[in-house]
């Protein structure tokens, strides 16, 4: 059993945890993933890990209230104990390649964004970031992302704080003027896929956290299975992080949606988008 | 001699379980066992234990049987096979010990998967007796809690070597938990067995994910040896256009949400779809599970095999079964393409094959018929057809020599290129059955107890 240790509400929909999880955050890196089960009759759900404190041995992840599994995470409180925690999943981040990184993320992708942004200012990387939600409420860790980045910038779809617009406006207004070695970008499929083509355009290297449906997470169903510059690929093991560019986003978004039917409003992703 | 014919096991009537997940077959009585034994004609050069891949003396165990003595008769079974009831239900036992047995030379062999069934189920009944092991010290890490892991620790802690067993999933079993149906292995049994390797003092350690959550470099430091038992679990697809439609994918993934999320129970938080018409590709015992499966959860079931009946891997039983059942055969038929519209699985596009000369297995190969090619319908196409180890593993063990299917390198001992690092069952063999597994975690933990006795 896993203990919660706090709960902390930071939007209608969506939840910091912290778990005391000390096996998992051994060898954890940013950008690697966990799958929890909340209880015994549980589905196995993975959630990319947003902050990690070796010394306490404890794990954040931040989680959208959005389905079955999420919905009885949501009950808990501090104290509580989950069923099981495994990890760490997939493969770490590697942006330490470039120096001057454009962070790009939507809704609840801030969750993988914002481990990034720690580590690569902690390495005296040069990074900006755009965060953008439908409204202000919505926002997700913006005091943490304007203390880690260069330039933060907040866009809104309603206009209710900083530009009202798409991520993708600013992105290409930024693109017309800084030269960035890499963009990485996470959100709701159709966000990064929209991302891809604009940096396309401009010939920008660019990175995508794809959160694909899976049961084990370690190369045992197949369920995440993408297609990626013409090659399959398993977002457990492969992934979770691949270049946008060749990314077939449209079979992702169509594979997103194979238990919509059964689930109703329940989406197993790491991000809870859909 | 006289004739007498095997007494057969009793089943559910194929109309009844094809609607429900209890167990299809339900073994002997005791009078029927007993009736069974009485047919093992005791040879003195007793052929059936060639067949036995843990070697299990067959005849001894059944004499007690005979003799109306199971409590002997356990202890003796169980002295070669850890897990006789899981073996009786699920060993291809005719193309192991009972295709030896002399009485197929008069009538038909002796049941002795049914008799081995009924003993370690008479066992797991029993309250177990404390065994006194002198413990010697010695500490071995397991990775993997399926057969070969399981067979390897039982062997070892009762040798009196203190074991840790790693599982990467939160239930214990491997395979027998997350692959095989609960109506062909019921699910309290597997958790019965491994109960019994707890009162052993074997230490069960879940959620954790070796070559992730702890290197294997990190095990040796604090154990003697490691025995890699990882089996093989990456499903194979066959690289044609289609496959990454929706409603196509692995029997591994349908299997392991109906078997180990339970998704076909109300209960379950986790949701599994059947079509209304299921193409399951493959022959071998997952491919008869998940026809056996889609079944049970509503979907009419066709099997698509490229060879003959014949050629068929899976056990005679589940063939038989399947068929009774009501799942429908496509044999000699080969899918080429997946077709689909908007994202979704329409059916399957398939050439007729005939069977030519034989191939380095020895089967005949199937050679494609010209211009045979149709369009078999159906909304969900389930891939059966095999699996690889997983590279989990090796990806983190750069000096752990594998083959180039990923398998990894034993030598006789079953020892890997890394020193104390054992390894047996499907993640050296490539997918294979639950009893040699068995004697792969046999083989291996003999060579352990050498080292370290």
């Amino acid at each position: 059993m896993f203990e919660l240790l706090s709960v902390n509400e930071l939007s209608t929909n969506v939840k910091e945890y912290v778990f005391k999880a000390e096996k998992v955050v051994r060898h954890a890196k940013p950008g690697q993933f966990v799958i929890l089960r909340v209880d015994e009759e549980g589905e196995r759900v993975p959630f990319t890990l947003c902050d990690m404190d070796k010394e306490a041995g404890t794990i954040t992840l931040l989680i959208q209230t959005i389905g079955a599994s999420t919905m009885k995470l949501a009950k808990l409180k501090a104290g509580d104990k989950i069923a099981d925690i495994v990890g760490p999943l997939g493969n770490p981040t590697d942006l330490l390649f470039a120096n001057k990184i454009l962070l790009v993320s939507g809704g609840i992708g801030g969750a993988v964004t914002y481990p990034q942004v720690k580590f690569l200012a902690s390495q005296n990387k040069i990074v900006d970031n755009i965060m953008g939600a439908r409204t202000k409420e919505l926002l997700i860790y913006k005091d943490n992302f304007d203390k880690y980045s260069r330039h933060n910038y907040v866009m809104t779809d309603d206009g209710s704080y900083g530009e009202k617009g798409f991520v993708t406006q600013k992105l290409e207004e930024l693109l017309k003027v800084e030269d960035y070695d890499v963009v990485f970008a996470v959100g709701p499929l159709r966000m990064m896929q929209a991302v891809c083509n604009v940096t396309k355009q401009f010939g920008v290297k660019t990175i995508v956290s794809m959160n694909s449906i899976m049961v084990d997470g370690t190369g045992m169903c197949g369920g995440c299975r993408l297609t990626v510059g013409g090659e399959t690929k398993y977002a457990c093991v492969d992934g979770p992080e691949f270049d946008g560019h060749l990314v077939d986003f449209d079979e992702a978004i169509s594979r997103s949606g194979i238990y919509r039917e059964q689930e109703q409003n329940h989406i197993c992703r790491l991000t809870g988008k859909r | 001699m006289e004739k007498l014919n095997r007494i057969l096991q009793n089943e559910q009537p194929a109309e009844v379980r094809r609607s429900n997940f209890e167990e299809v077959c339900s073994g002997y009585t005791l009078e029927q066992v007993t009736a069974e034994a009485n047919r093992c004609l005791g040879c003195k050069n007793p052929q059936c234990m060639k067949g036995c891949p843990v070697g299990v003396n067959i005849p001894r165990f059944i004499t007690e049987v005979k003799n109306g003595n199971l409590d002997k008769a356990s202890v003796y079974l169980k002295m070669d096979n850890n897990l006789p009831s899981i073996c009786g239900r699920v060993c291809p036992q005719e193309q192991q010990c009972e295709k030896y047995c002399v009485r197929n030379k008069i009538d038909e062999a002796v049941c002795i998967g049914g008799i081995e069934r009924f003993v370690g189920d008479y066992a797991l009944a029993q309250k177990s007796k404390k065994l006194d092991v002198e413990k010697n010290g010695r500490r071995v890490a397991i990775v993997g809690s399926g057969p070969a892991g399981l067979s390897c620790a039982s062997e070892l802690a009762r040798a009196g070597f203190e074991v840790t067993v790693f599982e990467a999933f939160h239930k214990l079993g491997g395979v027998l938990s997350y692959g095989i149906p609960e109506f062909r292995l019921p699910k309290r049994l597997v958790k019965a067995e491994i109960s019994k390797f707890e009162e052993l003092g074997v230490k069960f350690e879940l959620d954790t994910v070796i070559g992730k959550t702890i290197y294997v470099e990190e095990l040796l430091e604090e154990y003697d040896a490691v025995f890699l038992g990882t089996g093989a679990g990456l499903p194979k697809f066959m690289n044609i256009s289609g496959e990454n439609l929706n409603g196509v994918c692995s029997a591994n993934e349908y299997l392991t949400r109906v078997n180990l999320m339970g998704a076909y129970l109300e209960n379950s938080d986790t949701p599994v779809v059947t079509g209304k018409k299921v193409v399951v590709v493959g022959a071998g015992n997952v491919a008869m599970d998940t026809c056996r499966t889609a079944l049970r959860l509503g979907g009419e079931v066709h099997l698509v095999y490229r060879r003959s009946r014949e050629e068929m891997p899976a056990r005679n039983a589940e063939i038989l079964h399947a068929e009774e059942e009501g799942i429908n055969f496509n044999l000699l038929t080969n899918p080429v393409e997946i077709v689909g519209e908007n994202g979704k699985v329409t059916g399957v596009k398939c050439v007729k094959m005939e069977l030519g000369e034989p191939d380095e297995s020895g089967r005949r190969r199937p050679v494609e018929i010209k211009g045979s090619e149709f369009i078999l319908d159906c909304d969900q196409v389930i891939m059966a057809l095999g699996t690889s180890p997983n590279p989990l593993i090796k990806k983190s063990l750069d000096s752990l020599e594998c083959s180039n299917r990923g398998t990894i390198i034993i030598n006789e001992n079953g020892e890997t290129s890394i020193e104390n690092v054992f390894a047996g069952g499907d993640a050296v063999t490539g997918s294979a059955t639950v009893i040699k597994a068995m004697g792969a975690g046999k083989l291996a933990s003999k060579s352990i107890i050498e080292r370290f006795k």
